[in-house]
């Protein structure tokens, strides 16, 4: 009789101290929750659900389906943004990744001075964007920014770097490249630190030489660091704009305009919210692709110690 | 044939640690320790040895050929280190043959060896694994493959076993002295463990703060220790070393210690360790501690009060100021 309702009751209790638990973990998530889907995830599918209607200028909007993308695609504006951000990720990444490499192998180094070099290295990545634009604004500055004024001294005669088409992409890249490769070094020295210095005896006593070791060791055992770094690259050269309002506005004629900066444009400028939810969905859409390719393939072909 | 000669060499840091003026033969295809305590220069030597440290004076030769200022590649020498040093992201096969390509071994001869190699240590079915999916011992036995593939007639061990539970030890330890055995290798070999060099080398050098404290063959150090601390260091458990008169020292082994009815030297016992085959009786005289052993199980309490003899054939007079031994202290055998 007494076992009979101990496990009638069991059951009962159990269910109710897993009802409990869950509450209790969903009550822990609730803050984050809140935070994440109020400012990511409802801003996102308002944005996409945008994306899919007129403007509705003074009047009501309505559902046009894909409209919006297609306009996109025939945007000329458009394919020149994304044209120039393609250009601008390939200039930039491949670029500051092998020079944070160089800066990183340099100052692993035991030598006199390094702390200071370390240092130098990373300077300008604590300097505000803002504030290197407007440092290199005067470098780049025509007939007497530092530039012109160097190679005027050499023989040459001035050149607006800015205002020409030709040259504005090529100013703007070497700028973030400057800004950023010291702030990716710091990632591969601490990745450097981590390899043991056994590894290199061991070479030593194989009779690998100092390249050898470099390229069949060294390389493969920051690629983890290397991914990580590329990807953060990538996304940066999407997202990171600030200079573009302080020296060129996106010009001279879209020349030097990136889409975060064009959507930017659109929205504020132009006051055409829709159109900038159609251009901003497609840039998620490019970042998740990325941020995809990492996780799914990437991750796979590479060796985590 | 490749016998290491180190003549007179010294290294040091700015003048801390490292070993002063130190010479000694490790003869071709023999089993050579380095002994001693941490800190005491065993490492220094191996690594000068191997060239990954540079001597500050004297000169080392392999095979009579001069090595002192050649780089560890030009020695001809292979090299197992504590810490393994395998290359994580590459897997076992990878990791063997590594010097192999290095050197630009083709790739049939370099199978071919891997193969051979891969035997003689045992790891033919993992050769496809990395080193983080293999136990202690089995990266151990990578480590070792990849220094015998190299076929140098000169093998260095930096405390290759000291990583490893003490079953797995015990069992490299028999494998590497059968293996150093059977390619006649001369082999340098590191460790602080006593029993290992023991058990494994056919010379052994016991080292301290430096020095060179006695080179000698296992029997040597344990018969004959030319100083108190090689007899301290030597044995398990070590020698009683208890004061004597005239400035001396006297040292007996614990097995040759035997408790006495009577007429023996007083002594009270302290405590019993039972080892299974034998007990070590730990027992106190004047204030000094001396160890007993006794074959099986002893039933002494604590606190009883026996009485220890030896035969003066057994007894080893140091000099207290020096340490050295004194000559002709143990008496005939």
């Amino acid at each position: 009789m007494v076992a009979t309702v101990m496990s009638a009751a069991e059951p009962k209790a159990a269910r109710r101290k897993a009802w409990l638990t869950n509450v209790n973990a969903w009550l822990l998530l609730l803050p984050a929750v809140v935070l994440l889907a109020t400012f990511t995830h409802y801003p996102i599918l308002a944005t996409l659900y945008h994306s899919f209607f007129s403007l509705g200028r003074g009047g009501a909007s309505h559902f046009v389906g894909l409209e919006n993308y297609i306009y996109m695609l025939d945007d000329d504006v458009f394919r020149q943004v994304l044209r120039n951000n393609i250009v601008f990720a390939l200039a930039t990444v491949p670029t500051s990744i092998a020079l944070a490499l160089l800066m990183a192998v340099w100052v692993d180094k035991k030598m006199a001075g390094r702390s200071f070099l370390r240092l130098a290295f990373f300077t300008p990545t604590v300097l505000p964007m803002i504030a290197v634009a407007n440092i290199w604004l005067f470098f780049y500055t025509p007939d007497y920014g530092l530039l012109d004024q160097f190679l005027k001294s050499l023989g040459f005669s001035g050149h607006n770097w800015l205002g020409d088409p030709s040259t504005v992409m090529s100013c703007l890249a070497v700028m973030v490249v400057w800004k950023e490769a010291g702030f990716f070094m710091i990632f591969y020295l601490a990745a450097l630190q981590t390899i043991p210095p056994e590894l290199k005896e061991a070479a030593a006593v194989e009779g690998a030489s100092r390249w050898y070791f470099f390229r069949r060791v060294t390389l493969p055992l920051l690629m983890p660091t290397t991914l990580f770094i590329s990807i953060n690259a990538l996304i940066n050269s999407f997202k990171l704009v600030d200079q573009l309002v302080i020296m060129t506005k996106g010009g001279p004629n879209n020349a030097s305009s990136l889409l975060l900066y064009y959507i930017y444009e659109v929205a504020f400028t132009f006051q055409d919210t829709t159109y900038a939810a159609t251009l901003t969905v497609t840039l998620i859409a490019i970042l998740a692709a990325v941020a995809l390719t990492k996780f799914v393939y990437l991750d796979r072909r590479i060796h985590y110690q | 044939m490749s016998e290491i000669v180190v003549n007179a060499v010294s290294k040091t840091w700015g003048g801390v640690g490292g070993v002063d003026n130190i010479s000694f033969k490790a003869d071709a295809g023999t089993f050579l320790v380095l002994l001693g305590p941490s800190g005491c220069g065993k490492s220094t030597t191996l690594r000068l040895i191997a060239g990954l440290e540079e001597v500050d004076s004297g000169t080392i030769t392999i095979g009579g050929r001069d090595v002192t200022h050649l780089s560890p590649a030009q020695r001809r020498i292979s090299m197992v280190f504590q810490s393994y040093a395998l290359f994580p992201h590459l897997n076992v096969a990878e990791n063997i043959v590594f010097g192999l390509r290095v050197r630009g071994v083709g790739r049939a001869e370099r199978d071919a060896r891997l193969k051979k190699v891969a035997d003689i240590v045992g790891l033919g079915h993992l050769l496809e694994r990395k080193p983080s999916q293999l136990s202690g011992g089995q990266r151990q036995r990578v480590a070792l493959g990849r220094a015998i593939i190299a076929e140098a007639p000169v093998c260095l061990m930096d405390e290759p076993l000291s990583n490893l539970d003490a079953k797995l030890r015990h069992e490299m330890r028999a494998e590497i002295r059968s293996l150093q055995q059977r390619l006649g290798m001369t082999m340098v070999y590191v460790t602080h463990d006593q029993t290992e060099a023991m058990t494994m080398a056919d010379r052994v050098i016991l080292m301290r703060d430096g020095h060179i404290e006695q080179n000698g063959a296992p029997h040597e150090l344990y018969n004959e220790p030319a100083s108190d601390f090689t007899a301290r260091f030597i044995g398990t458990p070590p020698m009683n070393i208890i004061s004597w008169q005239d400035d001396a020292m006297l040292g007996v082994r614990p097995e040759h210690i035997s408790i006495l009815e009577n007429d023996g030297i007083p002594a009270t016992v302290k405590a019993v360790e039972y080892l299974g085959a034998d007990s070590i009786i730990l027992c106190d005289v004047k204030g000094e501690t001396v160890s007993v052993r006794q074959t099986g199980y002893c039933a002494l309490p604590t606190g009883a009060q026996v009485a220890l003899g030896w035969q003066n054939s057994h007894i080893h007079l140091f000099d207290r100021d020096s340490g050295k031994r004194r000559a002709g202290s143990a008496l005939p055998r």
